[in-house]
């Protein structure tokens, strides 16, 4: 379970382009919860999610994670819970490293990098098998750097290496932002696998209204850096895609 | 030919240079200027130990420990005080100067009659191949090293860390940590090739550190042209040539030196050399296009 408590940050403070990310939020997101967040430009949406990802800090307010209070932890300790998928298809993987040496480092999220040579024959046949489930025929190309796919592969392959070590959360910024409908298709439905099969918690963030009424066990909606809609269990299911578009008129 | 083979051993000489311009430019990403300081740093530790007849078990720690500190130095002034490396890097060079001029108490130190790394080995009789086998092991030696290390886990945390920042912190890896550990490794190497050098030529001095950037800079570059050009994606191949450039190198020096150009014009000859290497894919790529 994800506690976000009344957290408040703002940036430039004091000065005239300050921006008040989020004011006070509080939120709680449990075990298994697939929440889809949206909401308008400068709502507040990424600085949550990088807020829970500890790539920023809060000015105020406790965020925990299973009950461990995690409010100063830098976001490289967090990644033993969360895995994360950028809005960015590069920032997600490193381009000039083998797919290999990518899913290697995935593997290792939660445990220290040592100095012995962790990929051998057996290794490679697990992310062959893996990279196979995607059926995007990859699984002969592992040695070749990442960089060489297209922004969906990698954006799909993010979401493979996120389940390669343990993992509670997993964060999407905007996934298929940057692609096209036929790979953002494939990513969001890759990743809705992986959240039932995994039993993962997660909480994505979008702008296509399609995907928000198509996916997700709960919905809230950002303004001004707080929840002004709020819908989980039947609520959510019932919810029609009109109602969605209403709620930004 | 006895010029060329000079150039050659030079050359293994600064392959250890070329390999810690390897780590930090292109693995890390990070121009570090460092290098300057911390190459005369191995240079003048060597010398003080060797004039206090200390053996070489104690030499060789001591060396790879003053560059690791220096470019460690560097890496927590880059990180932890957010200054840009390059400036981070002049700041610990410029120190590394008075650092440097008060170890040896001087500004120039000879090492004549003195046992050295080339003379503790006798294989062959003529002391220029015996040098030579000696730095070929030394440098197949270091090579396999950082090679092995560039395959571990730590190491492709490493690589990937210059590549993709954003990446490898999601993936639980300290950049911080990682890049004063990067810049402690290059400059280690740097002092290596100081280590080295003052024990090749015979002395050490204030001044033999100014401009050595480029050399490493320039054997990197060459070694990642041919990289470019062949497309290869292996770490020992780039490791080999990485070696390869820093003997080129000094080969194409030689060879300016050979048919007449004026000493003086050297360091002038070494940028041009460095610029043309630099230019040249971009160049050829204008035309294609």
């Amino acid at each position: 379970m994800i506690t976000i408590a009344d957290v408040h940050k703002i940036f430039n403070k004091g000065k005239a382009n300050q921006v008040i990310a989020v004011n006070g939020l509080t939120l709680e997101i449990k075990d298994g919860e697939f929440l889809v967040v949206v909401g308008s430009n400068g709502s507040g949406k990424t600085t949550m999610l990088n807020l829970i990802a500890g790539s920023i800090l809060p000015d105020k307010g406790n965020i925990s994670i299973d009950s461990t209070d995690v409010t100063k932890l830098p976001d490289y300790k967090r990644s033993q819970w969360i895995a994360r998928v950028f809005q960015n298809p590069l920032s997600g993987t490193a381009p000039d490293l083998s797919i290999l040496d990518n899913f290697r480092l995935a593997s290792l999220r939660t445990q220290t990098k040592g100095l012995s040579v962790g990929v051998n024959d057996a290794f490679k046949k697990q992310v062959q098998e893996k990279v196979a489930s995607l059926g995007m025929g990859l699984q002969d190309k592992i040695e070749q750097p990442m960089g060489t796919l297209s922004g969906g592969q990698r954006q799909a392959l993010t979401l493979l290496m996120s389940v390669m070590d343990s993992c509670k959360v997993l964060l999407l910024d905007e996934p298929t932002a940057a692609l096209d409908p036929r790979s953002a298709d494939v990513v969001m439905r890759t990743a809705d696998t992986l959240i039932k099969e995994f039993k993962l918690t997660a909480v994505f963030i979008t702008h296509n209204l399609k995907d928000a009424f198509n996916y997700g066990t709960r919905i809230i909606q950002m303004g001004e850096g707080l929840i002004i809609n709020d819908l989980s269990g039947k609520d959510k299911t019932s919810l029609k895609q009109n109602d969605l578009f209403d709620w930004f008129a | 030919m006895d010029f060329y083979l000079t150039a050659l051993l030079q050359g293994l000489c600064f392959s250890a240079i070329a390999l810690g311009i390897y780590i930090s430019m292109k693995i890390f990403n990070i121009p570090d200027i460092t290098t300057d300081g911390s190459y005369t740093l191995g240079g003048v530790v060597t010398a003080v130990l060797l004039t206090n007849h200390q053996p070489t078990y104690i030499i060789l720690p001591a060396v790879i420990l003053a560059g690791a500190t220096a470019g460690a130095l560097t890496g927590i002034i880059h990180t932890k005080l957010k200054i840009n490396a390059l400036l981070a890097g002049i700041l610990v060079m410029t120190a590394l100067y008075s650092v440097n001029l008060t170890i040896m108490g001087r500004s120039n130190l000879p090492l004549i009659n003195l046992p050295s790394l080339f003379t503790i080995l006798n294989v062959v009789s003529d002391p220029n191949q015996n040098t030579f086998l000696i730095l070929a092991i030394f440098v197949v030696l270091i090579t396999f090293l950082i090679g092995y290390l560039l395959k571990t886990d730590f190491g492709i945390a490493m690589r990937a860390t210059g590549n993709s920042e954003s990446m490898i912190r999601s993936l639980g890896v300290n950049t911080d940590r990682m890049k004063i550990t990067g810049l402690a490794l290059a400059n280690a190497l740097t002092a290596l090739s100081g280590y080295l050098v003052a024990q090749f030529q015979g002395f050490a001095d204030i001044s033999m550190g100014i401009g050595i950037v480029i050399v490493g800079l320039g054997s990197v570059i060459i070694a990642e042209t041919l990289i470019n050009w062949f497309k290869l994606t292996s770490v020992w191949l780039s490791l080999v040539l990485v070696l390869a450039g820093a003997v080129i190198f000094q080969l194409v020096l030689a060879f300016t030196l050979s048919v007449g150009v004026d000493p003086k014009l050297l360091k002038i000859v070494t940028a041009g050399f460095v610029l043309v290497i630099v230019s040249l894919p971009r160049l050829s790529l204008l035309k294609s296009s």
